[in-house]
C-alpha cells in the first residue's frame, strides 16, 4: 500500500471517530429511522473507504459523507422494494425529498445533535431505555459497554435499544428540538439523564465498587455538549454540580476502597481545576436569576469546595440555600440534608429534631442514609442505644460493599465504646 | 465484536414456498451479504444443506458414535449461518433483522469469545 493511501485511510478512519456521531445524527433526520440511518452510515464510510484514496479527501467530509449516507439509504429501499413492491414509492418519495433539501450547513447539523439528544430522552420511552439509548447513540458507547457499567447482561441493554427504536418508529415521536413553550419540561428531562448517568458512575447503587469513573467521566462530557448546544442556566447548573461532586472523587475513598465522609476527606486531594472551573460556572448559573434545583445543588457543593478544611464551613449558608431548595424543588431527601446542615449549624440536637420528624411521617423509613444521619446524631449527643439502632437499621437497608463496612466500622466502634 | 447469526427456518415453510419466491429470497440473501463483505463487516456465511443430511457425533471414553440426523427434534432447523465483525450487538442485531430469511424464520445472534475457550 502507498504512503498516500495509507495516509488516506487513517484520515477515514480520524473522521469515524469525530464525525460518525454528528452525520448519524443528520441522517436520522433526513431519513426519519434510526436503522435506516445506522445502515447509511455504515455504508458512507464503506464509500469513503473505497473513493477517498482515489479521488482525494473531500473539502466537507462531513456534507460528503451525510449526502454519500442518503443517497446509499435511497438504494437500499430500492434493493429492498426490488423484493417487496410496498418500498417502491418511499423510494421515489426519498428521491424527490433528497433532491429537494438544500445543502445542509453548520448550525443546522449541530441542531441535529441536540435533536438526537432530546429523541434519547423522550419521556415516552421507558426510563430504563432513555439512559442507554443516550449513552450509545450520543456518546457512542457499546451496548456491551453499556451493560458493564450497569452490571447488566448486553442482550437485556440490547432488548432495551431495539424496543426504544420501534417505539420511535412506530410511535412517531418526533425528532426535534421541543418548541420553546415545551423547552422546559423536557430540557428537565435530559439533564436527569445524565445526571443518572453520572451518579451511577460516582455512586454506583450496587457493587463491590463505591464509584465507576467513565461513566462520570461520560456524563460530564454530556454536559459540556449540552452546554455547547443549549448555554441554559440549570445545564450550567448541572455540568457545575457534576464537576464539584468529582473533584472529590480522589479523596471519598481510601485505598481499600472504603468510604470517606466529607468532613474527613483530604482536602488537598480535591481536584483545583475542576472545583474552579465549577465555581465559574455556578457563578454564571446564579447570575441568570432563572436557575433551578442544579445550580442551588451545586452552590451547595461549592461553598464545601471553598472552605479549607471541614471546620471552616460556612454551615449558615448551606442551610440558607437548603432552604431555596426546598422552595425549589422539595423532597424528603432534601430535607434530610437540610437537617443534618441545621445539625452542624445549630448542634446535634436541632439536627436531630428534624429527622426525628422526618421519620416519623415514614417518608424515607427505607432510606439507609436517613437511618445513618439519626445514628451520626444520635451518637452526638450521647444516644448510644438509639444510635445502635439507627446504624443496624441502615446496614440491614445498604446494598453497596463500602457503605456497608463503614456502617460496620461504626457499629463496631460504638459497641467498643459502650463496653 | 464477533458475532455469529444462526439461521433457523422451518425446511416445510421453505419448500412450500413457489419457486420463483425462493429463488428471490437466495438472490436477496446473496446481494446482502455482498453488501456486507464490501462494507467489512462479514467473515464468512454460508447456507446449509437440508437437516436430513446431518449427522451427529459423539465420542465418549474414546468411543465414537455417530447418528444418523440433527441432535434433536424441532421445528426449526439451522439453515446456515453468518459470521459478522461489528460495532455491538444492536448492530448485529440490526444486521440479522434485515436479513431476508428473518422474515421466515429466525436468527440466534450469539457473541463469539475473543480468547478460547474458558473465560
Amino acid at each position: 500500500m502507498s504512503d498516500v493511501v495509507e495516509q488516506t485511510l487513517a484520515r477515514v478512519e480520524e473522521t469515524y471517530r469525530s464525525e460518525s456521531r454528528h452525520v448519524l445524527a443528520t441522517l436520522i433526520r433526513l431519513l426519519h429511522d434510526f436503522d435506516l440511518a445506522e445502515e447509511a452510515l455504515h455504508e458512507a464510510f464503506a464509500a469513503a473507504v473505497e473513493q477517498w484514496p482515489r479521488d482525494g479527501i473531500p473539502a466537507n467530509p462531513r456534507t460528503w459523507l451525510v449526502s454519500a449516507g442518503r443517497f446509499k439509504a435511497i438504494d437500499v429501499i430500492r434493493r429492498r422494494a426490488r423484493y417487496d413492491a410496498s418500498l417502491g414509492e418511499l423510494a421515489k418519495s426519498m428521491e424527490i425529498a433528497s433532491a429537494e433539501t438544500p445543502e445542509e450547513h453548520h448550525e443546522s447539523v449541530e441542531d441535529d445533535r441536540l435533536r438526537l439528544i432530546f429523541t434519547c430522552c423522550h419521556p415516552a420511552l421507558p426510563p430504563e431505555a432513555q439512559v442507554p439509548m443516550t449513552l450509545r447513540e450520543v456518546c457512542n458507547l457499546t451496548t456491551e459497554e453499556i451493560a458493564r457499567a450497569f452490571l447488566t447482561k448486553p442482550g437485556t441493554i440490547a432488548q432495551r435499544i431495539v424496543r426504544a427504536k420501534a417505539k420511535i418508529r412506530d410511535a412517531r415521536i418526533p425528532y426535534e428540538v421541543p418548541p420553546p413553550s415545551g423547552l422546559q419540561a423536557r430540557l428537565d428531562n435530559v439533564l436527569r439523564v445524565v445526571y443518572l448517568v453520572f451518579n451511577e458512575g460516582y455512586s454506583a447503587s450496587s457493587g463491590t465498587l463505591l464509584t465507576r469513573a467513565d461513566l462520570s467521566g461520560e456524563a460530564i462530557r454530556l454536559g459540556r455538549l449540552l452546554l455547547e448546544l443549549l448555554p441554559e442556566p440549570e445545564v450550567l447548573g448541572l455540568l457545575a454540580l457534576m464537576l464539584l461532586q468529582e473533584s472529590r472523587r480522589a479523596a471519598r475513598t481510601s485505598p481499600d476502597g472504603d468510604l470517606i465522609l466529607l468532613e474527613q476527606q483530604d482536602r488537598s486531594l480535591w481536584n483545583r481545576a475542576q472545583i474552579t472551573e465549577g465555581i465559574t460556572l455556578v457563578e454564571r448559573a446564579l447570575s441568570s436569576r432563572r436557575f433551578g434545583p442544579y445550580t442551588i445543588q451545586a452552590a451547595i457543593a461549592a461553598v464545601h469546595a471553598e472552605a479549607l478544611d471541614a471546620g471552616k464551613t460556612d454551615w449558615a449558608q448551606i442551610v440558607g440555600l437548603y432552604d431555596v431548595l426546598m422552595r425549589a424543588d422539595p423532597s424528603p431527601v432534601v430535607e434530610l440534608n437540610r437537617a443534618v446542615a441545621v445539625g452542624m449549624r445549630d448542634g446535634p440536637l436541632a439536627g436531630l429534631i428534624l429527622i426525628e420528624n422526618i421519620l416519623q411521617r415514614g417518608d424515607l423509613d427505607n432510606y439507609h442514609l436517613a437511618h445513618s444521619a439519626r445514628a451520626e446524631l444520635c451518637r452526638r449527643v450521647g444516644k448510644m442505644e438509639d444510635a445502635k439502632v439507627s446504624y443496624k437499621r441502615a446496614l440491614a437497608l445498604a446494598q453497596q460493599e463500602p457503605e456497608r463496612r463503614f456502617l460496620e466500622r461504626r457499629l463496631a466502634e460504638l459497641s467498643h465504646m459502650m463496653s | 465484536m464477533k458475532y455469529i447469526c444462526l439461521v433457523y427456518v422451518e425446511e416445510k415453510v421453505l419448500n412450500a414456498l413457489p419457486k420463483t419466491e425462493r429463488k428471490l429470497l437466495s438472490d436477496e440473501s446473496m446481494a446482502y451479504c455482498d453488501r456486507l463483505q464490501k462494507m467489512g463487516q462479514l467473515l464468512a456465511a454460508s447456507p446449509l444443506h437440508p437437516v436430513e443430511t446431518a449427522t451427529t457425533v459423539r465420542n465418549r471414553d474414546g468411543k465414537a458414535s455417530t447418528t444418523d440426523g440433527p441432535f434433536a427434534e424441532t421445528k426449526e432447523q439451522l439453515g446456515g449461518f453468518l459470521m459478522i465483525d461489528v460495532r455491538d450487538l444492536n448492530d448485529a442485531i440490526r444486521i440479522a433483522s434485515n436479513f431476508p430469511a428473518a422474515r421466515i424464520g429466525s436468527i440466534e445472534v450469539r457473541p463469539m469469545k475473543e480468547l478460547g475457550c474458558a473465560d
